[in-house]
């Protein structure tokens, strides 16, 4: 008997194998260290978990941009739930929002001072608190597209009068232009995220494919679709063809999922505004409608965030280097404080709080998810 | 950039003893570490033929003629106490008996046990408790030869705490410091069954799957397999809190070598591989009660693993990975994919499990 049972379809060695030998085969043909972007912390996840950057060719370099909805959501934003939490407004929110700092403290910092948090998996569960309890309840609703999706169909819904959303929720198309143009990223091809492109469709990323002259593929998260995606994405790069292919059709069509983006688009529209640590993004917020005012907490409440006291950022603080490694820039190894100061219990930036961030993923990891940045460690073991 | 004050947590943790400190990781040993190790130094140190808290491994040995007298002690604190596959009165007799069998000491001579009982605590679950540690205790050959009972203020404890301290002779005592580069890895049954059991039970996950703990007395299991040629083995664990994640790595730290070991070989039920995907928690940090990793000398390593199969409570074991020279303390786990480092477990994963 074999009591692990089948092995999963997407988790066939032999294959990755075959993979891993063509995307040799074909960087070997790129005579320079190509960098190339996914923007998902599910892709970190994934990547991190199979050890798979342990198997790319040593000048293909995997990076991760901005793909933490919860370590993108900016200060002011955290500053206006605080309030709206010590006003006495109850505040319900996903967990990994709890830690976050915002200018003058995190919410868990507003619940110690006596406002009330909940913490809830989803929109529903908001909802649900709101009919039950009576009381003025508003959602924090932080997530990119594939989230939001979720909150526009609970407000198109008839939510209780008494329930409202305090959207920080994202759209990431317009941060992946800023990230491409950003002078030191130097990314010659993004790794879309198959989920979100489930929602969106993957002709969204075609104007930006054009417009930057990069290559993008649309991946899954099994470790074979990741595989196989960057396969497709090497010789993209390798051919000059900055075109969009999706390489998860079993999810993603042209046009993605028409009723939830009729759904997301009726009740929100795109606005500027800052991505923390990374830039203000032209487009890159998804506010409500005006029509929807009425469950917008930002006009039916006065949030006086402005009243908050403002605390001095503490040294640790300073030298966080958060923002220059969701642009891609920087790794988390590169900063002084990552493993030290900063771990999963005392977060000093974003990145390490939110499971979907790039620090506390390479610290699940022990630190180093490249192993070819260990030589001995690639070979150690194997019968010689 | 951000402007906020540092999380106080580490000054917390560094005032008071928090349930992370008791879950068999980094953190655990940290404390042990700093706190017991140095005030329960002897002066003049431990004469040779003695070893002790300092070697902090499962548990204390003393030289007697040509043989050891080793010693362990354990307290138990199960939440639920009843779960699929066993109770705290299973789990505290086995317990005991797999920490003196990973010394090489598989003879039991005795048992102790010690009860703290909240006040209100069901006679009736207290007797069904008690049969349980008296027939693991048969099925262990370890008799029970004297105890300890007190009784606490409703609240003042959770139900029912069980201490268990055991002694046992050895004419081969196996430490965890013995892994040699070469060695190969065995582990000698299916991981995660217990903790994934605990979980499900505690958690009242609805699923309609049999997790079921492996709780059980292993010290047949292992004389069985020392029997033949006892130096062909190097060192021993039983993987309970912190998982396999946290044998390896303590075996890794105090042998000083490093460990691969391959993904693809590690056996697991698939009701424990499906829950672990669903919830997000690798089976290689779940709690096993009844399980044991061994390393072996890589010529004998075929021979032992028949050995295991043969037995009952061995017949799922597999050969796991191979210790190495290179970057001792670092466990790599190789997915099939590619490779990766395996982290210590820091704190609980799920606090009172065994």
């Amino acid at each position: 008997m074999n009591p692990s049972g089948p092995r999963l379809e997407f988790r066939d060695p032999v294959r990755a194998h075959g993979l891993v030998a063509a995307l040799q085969q074909t960087m070997d043909g790129i005579d320079r260290t190509v960098t190339v972007m996914h923007v998902c912390g599910s892709h970190e996840q994934a990547i991190a978990r199979f050890g798979l950057r342990a198997s790319l060719p040593a000048n293909l370099n995997l990076v991760m941009g901005p793909g933490c909805p919860v370590c993108i959501t900016d200060m002011p934003e955290i500053d206006e739930a605080c309030a709206l939490a010590l006003q006495g407004v109850r505040i319900a929110t996903y967990g990994d929002m709890m830690r976050v700092p915002g200018t003058a403290g995190s919410l868990a910092d507003a619940q110690a001072a006596g406002g009330t948090v909940d913490v809830v998996y989803s929109v529903a569960q908001a909802v649900e608190i709101a009919r039950a309890s009576g009381e003025e309840v508003v959602f924090f609703a932080t997530g990119f597209e594939t989230t939001a999706v979720a909150t526009a169909a609970v407000l198109l819904a008839n939510p209780p009068r008494n329930f409202s959303v305090l959207s920080a929720h994202k759209y990431i198309p317009p941060a992946m232009e800023i990230v491409a143009g950003m002078p030191a990223t130097r990314v010659e091809g993004f790794v879309a995220a198959g989920h979100a492109a489930t929602i969106t469709g993957y002709g969204i990323f075609e104007p930006f494919a054009a417009r930057h002259r990069v290559p993008v593929v649309v991946a899954g998260f099994e470790p074979l679709d990741i595989l196989a995606a960057l396969v497709r994405l090497a010789e993209l790069v390798r051919d000059r063809q900055p075109v969009v292919v999706n390489m998860f059709p079993r999810c993603v069509t042209r046009d993605g999922n028409r009723n939830a983006l009729a759904q997301l688009w009726r009740v929100f529209e795109v606005v500027g505004g800052r991505w923390r640590g990374i830039a203000d993004i032209p487009d890159g917020n998804l506010r409500l409608r005006p029509e929807w005012a009425h469950l917008d907490a930002r006009r039916r409440f006065t949030i006086a965030s402005s009243a908050l006291p403002t605390r001095t950022p503490s040294a640790l603080a300073q030298q966080c280097i958060c923002g220059t490694i969701m642009a891609g820039i920087a790794a988390p190894t590169d900063c002084p404080l990552f493993g030290h100061q900063c771990l999963p219990d005392t977060p000093v930036g974003a990145c390490m709080v939110s499971s979907e961030g790039t620090c506390r993923i390479w610290h699940q990891y022990a630190g180093l998810p490249d192993l070819r940045q260990c030589p001995t460690c690639s070979t150690a073991g194997r019968p010689s | 950039m951000s402007q906020h004050q540092p999380f106080t947590s580490a000054t917390v943790s560094e005032e008071r003893v928090l349930l992370k400190h008791g879950a068999g990781g980094r953190a655990m040993r940290r404390l042990i570490d700093e706190v017991f190790v140095g005030a329960f130094r002897t002066d003049p140190p431990m004469p040779a033929g003695v070893l002790g808290l300092a070697a902090l491994d499962d548990g204390a040995a003393v030289r007697i003629g040509d043989q050891w007298l080793v010693l362990t002690t354990d307290s138990h604190v199960v939440q639920p106490p009843f779960f699929p596959g066993g109770d705290i009165g299973r789990l505290a007799v086995a317990g005991t008996v797999n920490d003196l069998a990973m010394m090489g000491a598989t003879y039991v001579l005795g048992l102790t046990c010690s009860m703290i009982i909240e006040d209100g605590f069901p006679r009736r679950d207290l007797e069904r408790i008690v049969k349980s540690m008296a027939d693991t205790a048969t099925e262990a050959a370890a008799p029970i030869l004297t105890g300890d009972t007190k009784v606490m203020g409703r609240g003042e404890i959770d139900g029912i705490v069980i201490n268990t301290s055991g002694v046992a002779l050895t004419r081969r005592l196996c430490p965890a410091s013995g892994l040699r580069p070469g060695n190969r890895l065995i582990v000698t049954g299916t991981i995660g069954d217990h903790g994934m059991a605990v979980m499900a039970t505690r958690h009242g996950l609805g699923l309609d799957l049999e997790l079921v703990s492996d709780v059980a007395p292993i010290n047949g299991l292992i004389r069985a397999v020392m029997r033949p040629n006892p130096s062909a083995i190097t060192a021993m664990k039983d993987p309970t809190r912190g998982g396999v994640a946290s044998s390896l790595h303590e075996l890794a730290t105090r042998s000083g070598v490093g460990i691969v070991i391959e993904e693809a070989a590690l056996p697991i039920r698939r009701e424990v591989k499906g829950v672990s995907e669903l919830i997000g928690i690798d089976p290689l940090l779940v709690a096993n009660e009844g399980k044991a990793v061994i390393g072996v000398d890589a010529g004998c390593a075929g021979e032992l693993l028949a050995l295991l199969r043969a037995q009952p409570l061995g017949r799922n074991a597999a050969i796991i990975g191979t210790v190495t020279a290179e970057r001792p303390g670092t466990v790599i786990v190789d997915t099939g994919f590619g490779r990766r480092l395996l982290a210590e477990p820091e704190g609980e994963l799920l606090p009172r499990i065994c």
